[in-house]
């Protein structure tokens, strides 16, 4: 599904990934997790085509295509779904515009023909209903004074919407209570379906109680310094990142 | 005396009728004709020169044959009381039935002419505004909306003013009087729209208001006008006690615009709220100059406008609040926002507030920007792609304010028309009903 070698990316001039791997099989769910600064959302938006995150070298292989050469837009197309840390307000925009345009360009790349506004909009409110997002949401503007948890419920809908083939979760537990997180988390379990791949960047063990993974990464300096499977969340909580980055140096 | 001013007059003493009407076109007149001629160095017409007017130099009534319907112009669809001018010249065939209360001035009743006669000319401050003297000098015709007390009008009132094709430059003058007695109601839209065949034409339209005791007037004000058609034009406003003005206004077209908001808040608890959006393009100039005077105290004020400017098209944003000594307890809020999608586009602005009173709470603000660059990302990584992404960011940016239009079918006119001006496909979803 998804094969990184040897990543180097920066922001701004600064040099944050220096040489990170990771290979992905489908159906896979990844960890990463990793101390403030360690580069956990580069990752995300450099996969996801952000302008100002550049890969310097390395390679990224998403399906077979090298994936550092198609355009943001073209990526999502393709399968890529970046669920933001920081969901975009966007006055003005109708969600459901919003979600319809996205949906028909995916389906449009994809050679289906678009959905209907009437056959759209009954599957966005039964969208809606499976992250408990009242369907009022939808005719708002994107995000326009949604709580922080009516956000990233909001990002699972349109991944849901979306259905992509690799889902990046960028710290969505972030602020989240401990009900908002169960509503993310089943949203996130009903699309495990053997074939779609996840990567879910966090700062905390907790949600990893939630969406068990199969792999737990612990990323410092820009690479992967350690790599293991669920326990290895339990000890991070356990002993801090300390003796991973020592280690390190 | 510029030569535009000479020739205006002499356009002027073309206009007879009606006779009654002959002390107010005199006044005028002689106020134009001794005003200076505005210059760049003239602070309200500082960054809108009149240079096209003077080229044009229109030095004829518009043509009275032009009455012709075109297929190209399709009003609001609206169950209203609709008057339809072309060129300045009423059209009965495409106007409904006129009600009580609205009525032209050309076939004005003793009782209207005297109400005409004595509120006409009282609101527009002609020493501020020019061109409200030139209508003065100009008016032939024109529509009283008249709503005695405690009434409310049970249709809006629809003046529809279509520009067509002239040979040769001409003028047209447009003026309406509003008089809404003490708990009355109305609701009055001034619509201008022209084909896209060069027009040749340049518009005067100026439009009193009086608002007395605690009634309530919903106003509109939509240009959507050809690029070559050159409109000046004014709302001025009298808000006695507990008077609400709630205005929109939209504007795009034009190589020159200039349309003035002039309101007076004269009675304790009067409010204005005021929404305006201007889209000029390609090499289109519209100025908005607003000025809202708090004579008494607790009056509010409430006005946003947005722009979005294009291409090589420039923009002209002025908005002035000046409370007076005694207008205590003022709450006033003026926002500007601005939106520039190319690197030609030009936009002035300047909030202007004159606080003479101690006990008063503004607010005001004017911001100038390009498209968020994170909102963009946000859409493409959703797979819009960034041309859309950068159209549906535009028309969101002043999608909000047609949002809050009370009018449905004013929304369901522009937002299809200015989706198109954005070039955007659809706006299917925006009309549908979520329930």
């Amino acid at each position: 599904m998804l094969s990184i070698k040897g990543l180097h990316a920066k922001v701004e001039e600064k040099d944050i990934l220096k040489g990170l791997d990771i290979e992905i099989n489908p159906g896979e769910v990844h960890a990463i997790m990793g101390p403030n600064g360690s580069g956990k959302s580069t990752l995300g938006n450099v996969l996801a085509g952000r302008p100002g995150y550049e890969a310097t070298a390395g390679s990224v292989v998403f399906k077979g295509q090298d994936l550092l050469e198609l355009d943001t837009e073209e990526r999502a197309r393709e399968g890529i779904f970046l669920a933001f840390q920081y969901p975009v307000e966007i006055p003005g925009v109708s969600n459901m515009e919003f979600l319809k345009v996205s949906v028909d360009a995916k389906r449009k790349h994809a050679g289906l023909p678009e959905l209907s506004a009437v056959e759209f909009m009954k599957l966005a409110r039964e969208t809606s209903k499976r992250v408990d997002l009242d369907a009022s949401f939808l005719k708002r503007g994107v995000n326009e004074g949604f709580s922080g948890g009516e956000k990233k419920r909001n990002e699972i809908m349109q991944m849901m919407l979306l259905e992509p083939d690799l889902c990046i979760l960028d710290e969505t537990d972030s602020g989240l209570d401990i009900d908002a997180l169960q509503v993310v988390a089943d949203g996130v379990n009903s699309m495990r379906d053997g074939k779609r791949s996840f990567i879910v960047v966090t700062h905390y063990q907790r949600l990893l109680d939630y969406i068990v993974p199969d792999y737990v990464h612990v990323l410092a300096g820009g690479r992967i310094v350690k790599s293991g499977n669920k326990d290895l969340a339990l000890e991070l909580e356990a002993k801090g990142y300390g003796w991973l980055e020592n280690g390190e140096g | 005396m510029s030569d535009f001013q000479q020739q205006a007059l002499t356009l002027a003493a073309e206009q007879r009728s009606p006779e009654w009407l002959a002390e107010l076109r005199a006044r005028g007149a002689d106020v134009w004709s001794a005003a200076a001629w505005p210059t760049r160095k003239t602070e309200q017409w500082k960054y809108t020169p009149l240079l096209a007017l003077q080229n044009d130099n229109p030095a004829r009534w518009p043509s009275t044959d032009s009455c012709a319907w075109q297929q190209a112009i399709d009003p609001i669809e609206l169950d209203a009381t609709r008057l339809v001018f072309v060129n300045g010249h009423f059209c009965p065939e495409h106007s409904s039935e006129l009600p009580a209360g609205v009525v032209r001035f050309a076939e004005a009743d003793a009782g209207q002419r005297e109400l005409i006669a004595r509120h006409l000319g009282t609101v527009i401050d002609t020493s501020r505004h020019l061109f409200g003297a030139l209508s003065d000098a100009w008016t032939a015709d024109g529509i009283l909306l008249h709503v005695p007390r405690g009434q409310v009008l049970d249709k809006p009132v629809y003046i529809l003013n279509v520009a067509t094709p002239e040979a040769q430059p001409a003028a047209s003058n447009q003026r309406v009087l509003v008089v809404l007695e003490d708990n009355s109601q109305a609701e009055l839209i001034e619509h201008y729209v022209s084909g896209s065949e060069q027009q040749n034409l340049f518009v005067n339209s100026h439009t009193e208001v009086i608002v007395g005791n605690n009634a309530q007037i919903q106003h509109y004000r939509i240009n959507l006008e050809q690029e070559d058609l050159l409109h000046v034009g004014g709302v001025h406003v009298d808000l006695h006690r507990d008077a609400r003005f709630l205005g929109f206004t939209l504007a795009q077209g034009s190589r020159l615009k200039r349309i003035d908001y002039h309101v007076n808040h004269r009675g304790e608890g009067a409010h204005l709220g005021l929404n305006g959006v201007y889209l000029p393009r390609n090499k289109q100039l519209i100025d908005y100059h607003t000025n809202v005077e708090h004579r008494v105290p607790h009056c509010t004020t409430d006005e946003v406008f947005r722009g979005i400017i294009g291409d090589s098209a420039k923009a002209v944003f002025n908005g002035r609040i000046h409370i007076h000594p005694h207008a205590q307890k003022t709450l006033a809020e003026l926002s500007n926002r601005n939106l520039l999608t190319s690197p030609t586009a030009e936009i002035n602005t300047k909030p202007e507030l004159e606080i003479y009173a101690d006990d008063v709470r503004c607010a005001h603000g004017a911001t100038i920007a390009q498209l968020d660059e994170t909102s963009v990302f946000y859409l493409q990584s959703r797979g819009v792609t960034r041309a859309e992404a950068v159209r549906m960011l535009s028309f969101g940016f002043i999608n909000e304010l047609l949002n809050q239009v009370p009018e449905q079918a004013i929304q369901d006119y522009l937002r299809p028309r200015l989706t198109a001006l954005f070039g955007q496909q659809g706006g299917e979803l925006g009309q549908m009903s979520y329930d």
